[in-house]
């Protein structure tokens, strides 16, 4: 190659380094991540969590410009699946600037996922993983804000023999680690409180579910659970209606939470229950603004998580704060942001006061039950709130 | 067992909706096989993209408030057959673009080449879809005729949609066995899946008859993606994996490039499916469930192959000089 070329091509990058480096000596940039699926079936509710954490970096970055630091979100998309979500993982933690992680949808992602973090003690909030594995793992970096599978397993099942007084129930799964494991929770208990449980089965499918639908039908149960995502529930549902199943009564975990499964399952779905670790946000007295700020941005309603995510970004830049200031007005390490988000007490989110326990649950979790009112999906956030309750966590398991 | 015994003629007919579901699509693979020795695994984008002509003119019908007030048989026959028209020509299109060029190149070619055309397929249905509705999935909407429930006794029952969907399978295969036999165009079919060289030397366009094997194939995918989308009711971009890949396995279960072939081992696999994923958790006790139904059918692909090459109805087809 001509050396002329390459000498000055050395001398300009030398010029740019010169350039580049003193300003962004002067101003720092901290970056939000969130992982979620933002494409494919789950993307109604993987979007909610993006734009839940926008409207709070938007809200809540203040205190840390004033510090001098830029505040930037960096959304990814990890489309529901556990191999796209560690590469993701991977880039993630490649960034320096990176030091706060709000995401994921669903635990089987979040579970390998948080590995990858762990490996550099990286801050991850979730806003909704409820597999009690995400922090019965007891990693000091991962916490969340929501309530756990198996409670929200043990809550679905008392409600069946309690105020449903159903006697039979059949188990279905999506086979997922959600999925099946609050089926498995909801199984459990279901038997130890004297219901029949006549099948447990796990599929796949997602268009026809003939048969697993006739076998169930035979048996006649007076109630189908599904563990999973509105988009399989949503059909078997339809379709189970369809084949004559039309007094059995359907009970899903919180993945049942979308209007989506009205705009499936149309007036199929109406009567059905599910239970929730996060209600809708117009119970939340607090969460007004929230709503309206969400519906002036981005000209819709918040879709389930949303302000989960909202919260869970509020309180995380609040650690980061804390953890600039511990650190003489500098950027902070990874380590020490993720030591701050334990250390925050009763923080005041629109989905409650969030204090954490040792092993990054919640000290006192959410649970909601409610029924579908209306097939149509505008309404969905109108569904009939059933019975709350606020259960704490369970003790971490001793190794 | 009492359980077992009464769910029977509810699976049996599950099954067989199931089947003439795989034979149609199967019908594609082989007819496209018989002629060129090709397997189009695009075939099964084919199918999707009729079923999603199908739910967008019945959308469209939905939004102009047109949907309860055409005759619900006029409804499935236009859907068919805009959905065949749609699959038909994209088959043609396809066979013109991605296979035509590369007709003499080694066998494995086209294959690839058919390999990328369906992944291109699958992603170019979910660019459109996720521009134009942004929608990453669609729904059939309901139409009530369709859903109309004949019962027999406390467990079986069949409802019209099934029953259309059984019919119209039936009388399209039946047409087809008619013009690839007693027809001058089935004829000609015949005569280039034989010999191109020497049908084309009889006056034979093969072009043109390799671009009609493919409009039928594609059509016959095209008719089944709407009858698919009309039974099952959600329809993906990457809805047609599974059944293609299960028509393809009932093709060759049948003997690939044999139409009758393609029917029986259609129904061969549904029928299968339907029994193993409905009885599987009942005779086991529960130790295995419906997942397990993919594995009898591949189980019993394996077991044809090792013992019967050719497939069930297995006749050597063409033989090539």
């Amino acid at each position: 190659m001509n050396g002329r070329l390459v000498r000055s091509l050395i001398a300009l990058a030398a010029g740019i380094a010169l350039l580049a480096g003193p300003s962004a000596e002067a101003q720092q940039t901290i970056k939000i991540a969130t992982q979620s699926p933002l494409s494919g079936e789950q993307a109604a509710l993987g979007e909610g969590i993006k734009l839940g954490t926008q409207l709070a970096v938007e809200k809540f970055k203040g205190p840390l410009e004033k510090m001098g630091f830029k505040v930037q979100l960096v959304p990814f998309d990890d489309q529901a699946k556990p191999d796209v979500g560690v590469a993701n993982a991977k880039n993630i933690v490649a960034d320096p600037d990176i030091l706060l992680l709000i995401g994921h949808l669903n635990s089987g992602v979040a579970l390998p996922s948080s590995e990858v973090y762990k490996e550099v003690d990286l801050a991850m909030i979730s806003p909704a993983n409820t597999n009690p594995l995400i922090t019965d793992r007891n990693y000091k970096n991962v916490s969340r804000v929501c309530g756990r599978d198996d409670v929200q397993g043990d809550v679905g099942a008392t409600f069946a023999k309690e105020q449903l007084k159903v006697k039979s129930a059949y188990v279905l799964h999506d086979k997922t680690l959600y999925g099946q494991g609050v089926a498995e929770f909801f199984r459990d208990k279901s038997k130890k409180l004297g219901i029949e449980v006549l099948g447990f089965e796990g599929t796949e499918e997602k268009a026809n579910f003939d048969p697993i639908i006739t076998p169930m039908k035979a048996q006649n149960p007076q109630l189908m659970y599904f563990g999973g995502i509105y988009n399989q529930a949503a059909v078997l549902l339809k379709q189970a209606r369809e084949k004559g199943m039309t007094k059995t009564i359907f009970l899903g975990p919180d993945g049942m939470d979308s209007s989506e499964m009205v705009k499936i399952a149309g007036k199929t779905a109406v009567g059905m229950y599910y239970t929730t670790v996060v209600g809708p946000p117009t119970i939340y007295p607090e969460a007004k603004g929230f709503i309206a700020d969400y519906k002036k941005q981005f000209g819709k309603d918040p879709e389930p998580f949303a302000a989960q995510a909202y919260d869970s970004t509020a309180l995380g830049l609040k650690a980061i704060e804390a953890a600039v200031k511990a650190a003489g007005n500098k950027k902070p390490t990874r380590a020490t942001v993720s030591a701050e988000v334990r250390k925050v007490r009763n923080f005041k989110g629109i989905t409650g006061a969030i204090t954490f326990d040792e092993k990054g649950d919640p000290a006192k979790a959410k649970y909601f039950i409610i029924q579908v009112v209306s097939d149509d999906p505008g309404k969905w956030g109108q569904n009939k709130l059933i019975k709350t309750l606020e259960i704490a966590a369970p003790a971490m398991k001793k190794m | 067992m009492e359980v077992a015994i009464g769910m029977f003629p509810q699976v049996l007919v599950d099954g067989l909706i199931l089947g003439f579901m795989y034979a149609l699509i199967a019908l594609g693979y082989t007819m496209v096989y018989g002629v060129l020795q090709l397997i189009n695994f695009a075939h099964s984008e084919i199918f999707v993209v009729g079923a999603f002509i199908g739910v967008e003119i019945l959308l469209g019908l939905k939004a102009a408030g047109w949907l309860g007030s055409v005759p619900p048989l006029l409804l499935i026959l236009l859907l068919v057959a805009a959905g065949m028209a749609a699959s038909g020509l994209l088959a043609v299109g396809v066979e013109r673009v991605a296979y035509r060029p590369l007709r003499g190149a080694p066998r494995l070619v086209p294959l690839i080449s058919a390999i990328g055309v369906s992944f291109f397929l699958q992603d170019a249905v979910r660019l459109l879809e996720s521009l134009w509705r942004n929608a990453f999935y669609l729904v059939y909407p309901p139409v009530d005729f369709f859903d109309i429930r004949i019962h027999f006794g406390e467990i079986f029952d069949i409802s019209l949609k099934s029953i259309i969907v059984i019919v119209a399978a039936i009388g399209m295969l039946i047409c087809l066995t008619l013009i690839v036999n007693r027809t001058k165009m089935g004829k000609a079919i015949r005569a280039v899946a034989e010999d191109q060289a020497t049908a084309s030397l009889m006056g034979i366009n093969v072009n043109r008859i390799i671009s009609l094997t493919f409009f039928i194939g594609g059509a016959m995918g095209g008719a089944a993606g709407v009858l698919f989308g009309v039974q099952y009711s959600l329809i993906n971009p990457y809805t047609g994996f599974i059944p293609g890949i299960k028509a393809f396995t009932a093709a060759v279960l049948g003997g690939i490039g044999n139409i009758p072939g393609a029917m029986a081992g259609g129904l061969v696999l549904g029928l299968l499916e339907a029994f193993s994923a409905s009885y599987l958790s009942l005779l086991t006790g529960g130790a295995f469930g419906a997942e397990y139904k993919d594995i009898l059918a591949f189980s019993l692909l394996i077991v044809i192959l090792i013992f019967r090459p050719r497939g069930l109805l297995g006749e050597v087809v063409a033989e090539k000089a």
